[in-house]
């Protein structure tokens, strides 16, 4: 028993069915409890006011933004490795929630710069490199779209993916060298001498668990999608033969 | 290998297109931008660099398609990959003619229309320096995206999609360190910097453009 | 029951509103999508067993 056996598609849809709607669930209270936690019961930040509220969205969207990519990353090299199709598909189905998970990370972002620094866009290293982040899902989604067979597909976006991996790291540090810029750093790290305090940081926990739960959520059930439509799609072609 | 050059750089120079449309847009996009932005003479000085940069980069995107698609319609590109030279130094040759009809004019002709933009004077070594450095690389990411692309009917758009996102750190260092030199700073660090993403370049992604080029000729 | 949102009334409720419609809008179209594969999925499989009898 390896866990590899969770590779065939059968297997993977006979497993996870059950355990989708719990996950369902349990991503939807967790998100309600996070956000109506965040949105009405913490206080009003000292010096941004209200606007703190926006960070419950903000912080665990990036997040999420950044390590769908890191997952694709994954699943991808596993497609080109070990060829099982589950893979290359759970990418396939990350990727819409990647370029979702960025435009609520930009937006959100823009709203809050808006009143604080009194811009809504600055080309500020976090920023800059969200946005190049974004393009790169797109280029990713379009690929995927634009072949029509399956495996070349799957292929050739983890292929891109891989590189595109290096090049987003290279942009990163491009960008940083580039301009120096408003963003704060990392306000969450635990070796941080200066976190945000327990009344904001509880429920941000909280809303990151929902949005990860989410995520799991909706990969299994676009995985499950993509494994049906590809299944349907082999079954036409073999019966017109 | 050289054979391969000789020949592609044949058919480049024979078909023409590629080679003088890409410098004809380069000069349309600088011609533009004055009309855009408007005539101030310091004004132009200041985003000179930039622009020149932005311009080559677009100039050099025009006629990526083409890399593999001619080789893919008349089917010598099944026979190059099953000749005894390995695709990925196929994929390497194909990074050099591409340079060296698109990349290098483009290079020599940078100067030039930096008079068009008013570009300071101490400026047009590091722009010639930058774009010398910085040009392979365009190409031979650009070869990559075109092997991404190859058998798709409309992959034009779709290749710009792909391959402007991986020009971005050659394009922030290489404009970069025009700015940089021409206001007196040293350059050396973005020039480093730069050269170092071409020869990474070089040395990776023929073996990804080539994995592609497999994969889209199974 | 609403909290004050002081003078960011407009950039908070803003963020939640777009973001929630986002997330919103992403499960109602994997939802959709599900359903609609599933039934695609049923009906290719039983026009299977009726040619193969």
């Amino acid at each position: 028993m390896s866990i590899w056996e969770y590779a065939n598609p059968k297997k993977f849809i006979a497993t996870t069915t059950p355990v989708l709607p719990w996950v369902m669930w349990a991503a939807a209270v967790t998100l309600v409890v996070g956000l109506v936690w965040g949105f009405f019961f913490t206080p009003d930040d000292y010096r941004q006011g209200s606007t703190v509220k926006i960070f419950y969205l903000h912080v665990p969207a990036a997040m999420m933004a950044i390590n769908i990519w890191v997952m694709m990353l994954v699943t991808s090299l596993i497609w080109l490795i070990r060829r099982h199709h589950v893979s290359a598909l759970a990418a396939k189905a990350a990727g819409p929630i990647g370029i979702v998970m960025t435009l609520i990370a930009l937006f959100t972002g823009a709203v809050w710069g808006q009143p604080i620094w009194g811009t809504w866009w600055v080309w500020d290293p976090r920023l800059t490199s969200f946005l190049i982040l974004f393009l790169f899902y797109l280029g990713y989604m379009a690929l995927w779209t634009a072949i029509e067979d399956d495996d070349t597909a799957a292929d050739l976006t983890s292929v891109l993916c891989i590189v595109g991996s290096v090049f987003a790291v290279l942009s990163r540090y491009a960008v940083n060298f580039w301009n120096q810029g408003l963003h704060q750093g990392a306000s969450l790290s635990l070796d941080a001498e200066e976190n945000v305090a327990d009344v904001f940081w509880y429920p941000a926990l909280v809303c990151i668990a929902g949005f990860i739960l989410l995520f799991v959520a909706l990969v299994i059930l676009r995985t499950h999608t993509e494994i049906r439509l590809r299944r349907a799609r082999a079954l036409e072609t073999r019966m017109r033969a | 290998m050289i054979a391969l050059l000789k020949r592609d750089l044949a058919l480049a120079v024979r078909a023409g297109g590629g080679f003088g449309l890409g410098l004809a847009f380069f000069l349309i996009v600088i011609v533009l931008v004055p009309f855009g932005v408007g005539p101030q003479a310091e004004l132009l000085t200041r985003i000179a660099p930039g622009i020149l940069w932005v311009a080559a980069l677009l100039a050099a995107l025009l006629s990526l398609d083409r890399i593999f698609a001619l080789d893919h319609e008349d089917g010598s590109l099944p026979l190059l990959a099953t000749s005894p030279l390995p695709l990925e130094a196929v994929a390497l040759v194909k990074g050099v003619a591409h340079w060296i009809t698109t990349g290098l004019p483009l290079t020599l002709a940078a100067p030039a229309l930096g008079f068009l933009l008013n570009l300071q004077p101490s400026a047009y070594g590091f722009l010639l320096i930058t774009l010398l450095v910085g040009t392979p690389a365009l190409s031979m990411i650009g070869t990559f995206g075109a092997a991404l692309t190859v058998g798709l009917r409309r992959g034009g758009l779709l290749l710009s999609l792909l391959v402007l996102p991986l020009y971005i750190p050659t394009l922030i260092f290489g404009a970069e360190a025009v700015r940089r030199g021409a206001d007196g700073f040293s350059a050396t660090n973005a020039l480093v910097l730069q050269g170092g993403i071409t020869l990474g370049v070089f040395a990776f992604l023929p073996f990804a453009t080539a994995a592609a080029l497999r994969v889209n000729l199974r | 029951m609403m909290p004050d949102l002081g003078k960011y009334v407009v950039e908070v409720l803003s963020a939640y509103a777009v973001s929630i419609v986002l997330l919103l809008g992403l499960v109602w179209i994997s939802v959709r999508a599900a359903r609609k594969a599933r039934e695609t999925l049923a009906a290719v499989e039983a026009r299977k067993e009726k040619r193969d009898g």
